[in-house]
């Protein structure tokens, strides 16, 4: 006897039969196996309980012949108990398991991003054009001392570390494992050729990237998978991974069947054998312990290179940073509870975590109250959409920002959110080799690369219409922000006045 | 001369190569559509997507240099084009013999016995000139048109 | 209607500054002349001027100039000064009653020195607790706003036009070597005394066409040192950053400069390796301080005067020599009403200073390096 499944398709597949031409196109590439061609009717047919609306059939149809749609089916909802809610049991009472999902938090929690608005110059000041005037999105990331001492012409002693970024997005931390290979590289090339960085993740270098290491963050998480001489000494700066805005308070877990050869060979474990980050570093219990790997981090670089510490904001993030700060940290990432993900069980990326804008004012007001707000850089992420969300987070007071759901939708994804998985259809979340090298890395760069230019070229746009021609005047300058739609507790926290004020 | 290289891996096996050939060798060029439902007889695909997974690549005439096809072919309906290379059957003069079929090392060249019986097989999009329809529609740049390096 | 320090007006302005790098002194009537000319540039919302050397009775002292709007405000304040200051002097700025000049506070000054004990009670150096006292009187205190508080120098500002300002004050009775004045446009109407330039903190003050665009991004970073920018005005800002950068941090002018109106990054990397150092550090740690938005600013110091643009020059001003005269201003014509022959006059490019330090100059707190020694930036 077994369960019969309750669980309706959430998608439905239409396929005009005019356009239909019978081609199996998207019979090949459907890695869930929902189209079929019958030989004996000479038709192509779907089966929608595996849909998962990643588009590729879609997209890829060379006749537009489908049309995806949330199923209009409609279970027998009601306000508490919606079709999701219903589902999710559904589920749970086939499996017994938790519910995963990837990417980033889906709720309708309000986006404060939208509900900030940009200043621009008029009349008493003029506006600046990008394309006839210098404007500089050149960044440093990295520790600033108090002062310089300049004596004779010469500086008396030496920058510390810096990295320095041709523009202020960063390609947030992904690993070999949770991602492929491909995409890993496409994200590589692009970081190299538009002069920024991109993460490891806690995956591991694997060999072919050491040649990216001047653009290479190299991750140092609980896992250690990966973690060695050669490695730390690869990257341009090393990143302590203490939490991620997807899945505070958890670690990770790839399963065995990911890990094929290369990623087993670049994470340094055996083949087949899943892959479990600890919830903590398990030498970290407490700030002092944080303080240590720091500095066996730095030491072990010969203090050469900046370590960040990337953590999820959370509720107390402001005090939790301030001491990161004074842990020794040269870079602070703060991922919100929007960040994505390559598996987290669902109730957790959906309900822990703050959202990044609150926590992006909070910990830059407060490091700024303790006069230490130049020891670090802060870098934020957890749903960078656009280049307005990072004009709006540099004037709250980041430095950079770290985008990856982005980074991944240039090259391809469609946020079906099934990264966990392993089918990624479009070759990103996966390490299948029939599907992964459905990315080209060539193209995968390219994109990635576009998307990078593009949100400059705005930014730039953005920063003319203010006035500004170097990025460092927008940093904090939050009078160039007004909030709309907000509560005065809102805006007293993002610490923005209203529109019209 | 230029050809059509592969790169397979990065040929997600997709097929839509062999959809823009047929449409570039039908009477309803650039209609996908049409050329799959009014043309009579639809065209064959002068390229073959093989298919063995992981594996996967499209495969059309080399053009070779030395053409067995050309050598072997009995009408003198197989031939090369001196000027650009392209390897061109002449249907006219084709009798479907099948000897080039036999001969080609590659396998790239197919039976069409729809209406009479010819061999058909890449001509490099000549016709239309450029860039071969394949190639410009691969969405996964598995294909390349360029010298030999 | 909220007044200059609740509420932030940018403005357009007028500014204008002569000195005499001898030291030698000269009546405040040329500076007068000068900025009456660009009348339209300003209008009638705020006019002032600074002057330094004028006080050498008191040159130890440190002249304060209050507006008090009420005498019990005065008297609260003058007890406090006697509690932490040795007071040389104090009396009612002498005015000239005049029609164009309305509504004028109460407007006092002091020449103080701070009681050792106190100092040594507070373990700070005399400019120190000076800077904190005037922060702190004009940030917490109401009805109460010291607006100079530098030695040998003095700002005199208000509510009109320059011209009318300088009559009001009796300026053609002063006499010093340097002096800068300003014509204000603000795009508001707070009519508030102290929201007039020249901005000051010691003997440092400012006056500034322009609008500042970083004007958070400064303001945010000077909190985090503990100035208090109660005008929110961009003069103010500019000020703060100064004494900050000069006064605090000790840097040279040429760096001073630098950090305030950086060259380019493409700038940068044409540069010799070793000033390419030292411009990238000053952008990377004091990008804080980095001026944006158009102005044109002169600083008047003890040492001397400093007249910078934005980078890319978005603010007009001029520079002329005639002897040992050193003039800036907005317009030409400024300069030619009080110097018919110049010897010299030059546009000064964006963010390149014009730096007129006087030649016997004072002992200074600051190693000011000389001329040879600064690094050639702009070679
Ligand atoms: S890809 Fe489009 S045209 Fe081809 S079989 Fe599928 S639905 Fe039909
Ligand atoms: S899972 Fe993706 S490829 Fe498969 S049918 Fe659904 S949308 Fe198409
Ligand atoms: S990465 Fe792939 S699996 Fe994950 S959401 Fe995007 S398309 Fe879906
Ligand atoms: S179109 Fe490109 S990816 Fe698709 S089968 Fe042909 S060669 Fe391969």
């Amino acid at each position: 006897m077994s369960l019969k499944s309750y669980v309706t398709p959430s998608f439905l597949i239409e396929r005009n039969k005019e356009r239909c031409i019978k081609c199996k196109v998207c019979v090949q590439q459907c890695a869930n196996e929902v189209h079929r061609y019958d030989e004996e009717d000479d038709e192509i047919i779907s089966e929608e309980h595996q849909c998962v609306n990643c588009q590729r059939c879609v997209t890829l149809c060379p006749t537009g012949a489908l049309t995806i749609r949330k199923n209009p089916n409609e279970l027998r909802q009601n306000s508490n108990w919606t079709a999701e809610a219903v589902r999710a049991i559904y589920i749970q009472a086939e499996t017994g398991g938790i519910l995963l999902t990837g990417m980033g938090n889906d709720r309708p929690y309000p986006v404060y991003w939208d509900n900030i608005l940009l200043n621009a110059s008029q009349v008493t000041n003029p506006s600046i054009d990008p394309l006839r005037e210098p404007m500089e999105l050149k960044t440093h990331l990295g520790r600033k001392p108090d002062s310089l001492s300049i004596k004779e012409g010469k500086l008396q002693k030496k920058l510390p570390p810096q990295l320095e970024l041709e523009l202020p997005i960063m390609f947030s931390a992904m690993s070999f494992g949770s991602i492929s290979l491909n995409a890993i590289k496409s994200l590589a090339e692009a970081a190299k050729q538009e002069g920024t960085y991109f993460n490891t993740g806690e995956g591991g270098l694997h060999r072919d990237l050491y040649q990216y290491g001047e653009n290479t963050i190299v991750q140092v998480a609980s896992g250690r998978f990966g973690v060695h001489a050669d490695y730390l000494q690869a990257g341009a700066a090393i990143e302590i991974k203490i939490g991620q805005g997807a899945k505070p308070g958890i670690g990770g877990h790839l399963p065995g069947e990911k890990v094929e050869r290369e990623v087993s060979e670049t994470r340094m474990i055996p083949e087949g054998t899943d892959a479990i980050s600890p919830a903590p570093h398990h030498d970290i219990y407490s700030i002092e312990d944080l303080r240590q790997l720091i500095y066996s981090l730095k030491e072990a670089t010969n203090y050469e290179k900046p370590v960040s510490v990337k953590i999820a904001a959370v509720h107390n993030v402001a005090a939790i940073a301030s001491g990161i700060a004074r842990a020794g940290a040269d870079i602070i990432a703060i991922d919100g509870y929007r960040g994505g993900t390559g598996a987290a069980p669902l109730r957790i990326r959906d309900n822990v975590g703050i959202p990044i804008e609150f926590a992006l004012a909070a910990v830059d007001t407060r490091l700024r109250q303790e006069a230490i707000r130049n020891q670090v850089s802060l870098v934020v992420g957890g749903s960078i959409r656009n280049s307005a969300d990072i004009v709006k987070a540099i004037a709250l007071g980041a430095d950079a920002v770290y985008i990856a759901s982005s980074a991944l939708l240039a090259l391809g994804c469609h946020m079906c959110q099934k990264c966990y998985t392993g089918k990624c259809n479009w070759g990103i979340a996966t390490q299948d080799p029939q599907l992964a090298k459905r990315l080209n890395p060539e193209l995968g760069a390219q994109r990635a690369r576009n998307l990078l230019r593009a949100w400059k070229h705005e930014i730039q746009e953005m920063l003319g219409g203010m006035g500004i021609n170097a990025i460092e005047s927008l940093r904090g300058n939050r009078l160039m922000l007004r909030g709309i739609g907000l509560t005065e507790k809102e805006l007293q926290i993002l610490g923005i006045k209203n529109a019209g004020e | 001369m230029k050809r059509v290289y592969v790169r397979e891996e990065y040929c997600a096996g997709c097929g839509l190569c062999q959809v823009h050939c047929i449409t570039a060798h039908s009477e309803y060029k650039g209609d996908i559509i049409k050329a799959y439902k009014k043309s009579f007889p639809r065209p064959l695909a002068r390229v073959i997507v093989e298919e063995k997974r992981p594996l996967s690549f499209s495969l059309q005439c080399r053009h070779c240099e030395e053409a067995e096809c050309v050598k072997a072919c009995i009408t003198g309906a197989m031939q090369k084009d001196p000027a650009t290379g392209i390897v061109i059957n002449d249907t006219a003069r084709c009798i479907g013999c099948w000897t080039c079929v036999l001969v080609c090392p590659y396998g790239a060249v197919r039976r069409d016995e729809t209406l009479h019986k010819v061999a058909v097989k890449c001509d490099m999009c000549a016709e239309a000139g450029g860039v071969p329809l394949c190639v410009e529609n691969c969405p996964n740049g598995a294909l390349e048109y360029r010298e030999e390096r | 209607m909220l007044r200059e320090g609740q509420i932030r007006i940018p403005s357009g302005c007028a500014i204008s500054g002569i000195m005499n790098k001898k030291g030698r002194v000269f009546g405040g009537g040329d500076i007068i002349n000068s900025i009456a000319v660009m009348h339209d540039r300003s209008n009638g919302l705020g006019g002032g001027f600074a002057a330094y050397g004028i006080y050498p009775e008191f040159k130890e002292e440190y002249a304060f100039h209050f507006f008090f709007d009420h005498t019990t405000i005065k008297n609260e304040i003058e007890a406090l000064l006697k509690k932490n200051f040795i007071i040389a002097s104090g009396e009612a700025i002498p005015i000239r009653k005049s029609k164009s000049i309305k509504d004028a506070p109460l407007i006092w000054r002091y020449f103080v020195r701070p009681k050792h004990r106190v100092l040594v009670k507070q373990e700070v150096d005399e400019e120190e607790f000076v800077v904190r006292f005037v922060m702190r009187v004009n940030s917490e205190i109401d009805g109460a706003y010291i607006f100079s508080s530098g030695k040998n120098m003095g700002a005199f500002k208000g509510v009109g036009y320059p011209e009318d300002i300088g009559e009001f004050y009796r300026l053609e009775e002063y006499s010093g070597y340097l002096w800068t004045a300003h014509g204000r446009f603000p795009t508001n109407t707070p009519g508030w005394w102290g929201g007039a330039h020249p901005f000051t903190l010691l003997d440092c003050s400012v006056v500034h066409n322009g609008e500042i665009s970083s004007y958070d991004a400064n303001r945010r970073q000077l909190e985090m040192y503990g100035y208090k920018c109660v005008l929110q005005t961009d003069t103010e800002v500019v000020a703060y950053i100064f004494d900050y950068l000069m006064r605090r941090q000790g840097l040279p002018l040429d760096v001073i400069v630098k950090a305030m109106a950086s060259p380019f990054w493409h700038e940068i990397d044409r540069m010799n390796k070793k000033e390419k150092e030292i411009l990238r550090a000053i952008r990377v740690v004091y990008g804080g301080f980095l001026v944006n938005g158009p102005f044109s600013i002169l600083i008047g110091t003890n040492q001397g005067m400093i007249a910078l643009n934005d980078r890319i020059k978005l603010r007009p001003s001029i520079a002329a020599t005639k002897g040992d005269y050193l003039y800036v201003a907005s317009e030409e014509a400024a300069i030619r009403q009080v110097c018919s022959k110049p010897e010299h006059m030059w546009m000064p490019r964006g963010g390149e200073p014009v730096i007129g330090l006087l030649e016997a100059s004072q002992p200074t707190r600051v190693p000011v390096r000389t001329e040879q020694e600064k690094i050639a930036i702009n070679s």
